[in-house]
């Protein structure tokens, strides 16, 4: 580790999220729209790692994330791992489940759906697969597997 | 139990109590018999797109229970065109009524709907979606027709790739060991979404011929013009499809035939007068089921 460490430096206060699918950073770093915080944010690929053969990692400093993005990384890359980074250290580690119950994340592929078109209606979708990821919308019952998910 | 939006809120036994009920109805349902059971209930019908069976159908029945029915039947006569939500929509009426009948172009409205009612919603048909009562009125059909639910060869024919019904009729008979024959040209087959969750054994064909003779059940679905691009080939597909009295000559003599009506040419009228026509008895079967599963909501287990 010792190596990755000389290549981008520790963050003082922040979120590391580690252990990402090689080749997904980018997409996460798009999808939580991290770039647009305004703060530093590193992003390693194809980092060398004992896990995984190879995974991505992102840095973000000066801010931690909330659970509505956790559960956004979850579907993006449920091998992550947060850790919440205060002086230095780590002052928490969330855990990257993918919930039983996403609200409020995902948009319904089905233009007809009711979620697409009632002001104030939330997309809610359960999970059917944890395995493949594949969840389905509470409301219209579509089903969609993992490449096919799109982001509110 | 709360709302109806799905066949699957329905358990097996729900199902069984629900047609049980329905055939003790019977006598209600054709006015020869009075019943008070829903006195002074109301019912709202809110249909925002047109369905004038589903919609009469629930009114008879509320109205043969002892109870009453508002409602509207086309949406340019309410609040809709004004911008109101559904969800608010709903919360006015589940006010005013003990139960409410949705029918909505749009898919999910009935759960959005049972989200927001203290009364229970009943879903009358979802756009592309659900149409729970329908595959009730079915459900109860084949075992009247027949007189039983469980084991029977039920094939499908026609429109299995947008037709909804033959969707949940597929799901609901799936837990009644089954053995399904679908039959459809090759560009209106019964989705994977379908198949793939079905336990029972099932097979597809181009053709009714060669299986017509093992069937007891066979559901007709209407092939519509707008699924063919050229008129020509949708011209040619409903014709390879229509079923006639020369052609039954081959089923079994119990063979019973279900449409959901309204037909347009896949039936043909000389089947009308032939034993195996149960099509007019299962539209008039949706009296008695909507009246069993309005008892069931609105009494409770009382």
């Amino acid at each position: 580790m010792s190596g990755n460490l000389l290549k981008v430096q520790p963050i003082r206060n922040g979120t590391v999220i580690d252990h990402i699918e090689a080749g997904r950073g980018r997409k996460i770093l798009d999808i939580l729209e991290l770039g647009n915080s305004g703060t530093t944010i590193s992003l390693l690929i194809n980092v060398q790692s004992k896990k995984q053969k190879r995974k991505d990692i992102i840095k973000v400093e000066d801010r931690e994330l909330d659970e509505n993005e956790i559960e956004k990384l979850a579907l993006l890359s449920p091998s992550a791992r947060v850790n919440i980074i205060r002086n230095y250290a780590v002052a928490d580690k969330k855990i990257v489940d993918i919930p039983e119950f996403i609200s409020d994340v995902v948009q319904c592929p089905n233009e007809n759906c009711i979620c697409n078109n009632e002001r104030g209606a939330t997309s809610n979708f359960s999970l059917v697969d944890n395995k493949s990821i594949q969840i389905q919308c509470t409301y219209c019952g579509r089903k969609i597997d993992e490449e096919n998910i799109n982001f509110l | 139990m709360k709302h109806i939006v799905s066949i699957e809120d329905l358990d097996k036994k729900s199902i069984m109590g629900i047609l049980k009920r329905a055939k003790e109805l019977l006598p209600v349902a054709k006015g020869n018999k009075k019943s008070k059971t829903l006195d002074g209930k109301i019912l709202a019908t809110c249909f925002f797109e047109p369905s004038t069976r589903t919609r009469l159908s629930f009114e008879s029945a509320m109205q043969r229970l002892g109870g009453s029915c508002i409602g509207f039947a086309d949406p340019s006569a309410t609040s809709h065109l004004k911008g109101e939500t559904l969800s608010d929509a709903i919360r006015m009426v589940a006010g005013y009524s003990d139960a409410v009948v949705l029918r909505h172009p749009r898919e999910g409205s009935a759960k959005l709907a049972s989200e927001v009612s203290d009364v229970p919603i009943i879903n009358g048909g979802d756009g592309a979606g659900q149409h729970p009562t329908q595959t009730l009125l079915d459900l109860f059909t084949i075992k009247e027709e027949v007189g039983k639910l469980e084991g029977l060869k039920v094939g499908m024919l026609g429109d299995l790739r947008y037709g909804r019904t033959v969707h949940s009729l597929s799901q609901a008979l799936d837990r009644f060991k089954t053995r399904f024959f679908f039959i459809s040209p090759e560009s209106l087959s019964m989705p994977e979404h379908v198949t793939d969750e079905l336990e029972n054994k099932w097979s597809t064909h181009e053709t009714l011929n060669k299986i017509l003779g093992k069937l007891d059940v066979l559901y007709v679905t209407r092939i519509q013009k707008e699924r063919f691009p050229d008129i020509e080939d949708y011209k040619k597909v409903a014709g390879a499809y229509k079923i006639d009295a020369e052609l039954l000559r081959n089923a079994k003599s119990k063979l019973k035939i279900l449409h959901p009506l309204p037909r347009v040419s896949e039936i043909s009228t000389d089947v009308d007068d032939t034993k195996h026509a149960a099509y007019f008895r299962q539209a008039f079967n949706g009296v008695p089921v909507r009246m069993a599963l309005l008892e069931k909501l609105i009494r409770g287990n009382k």
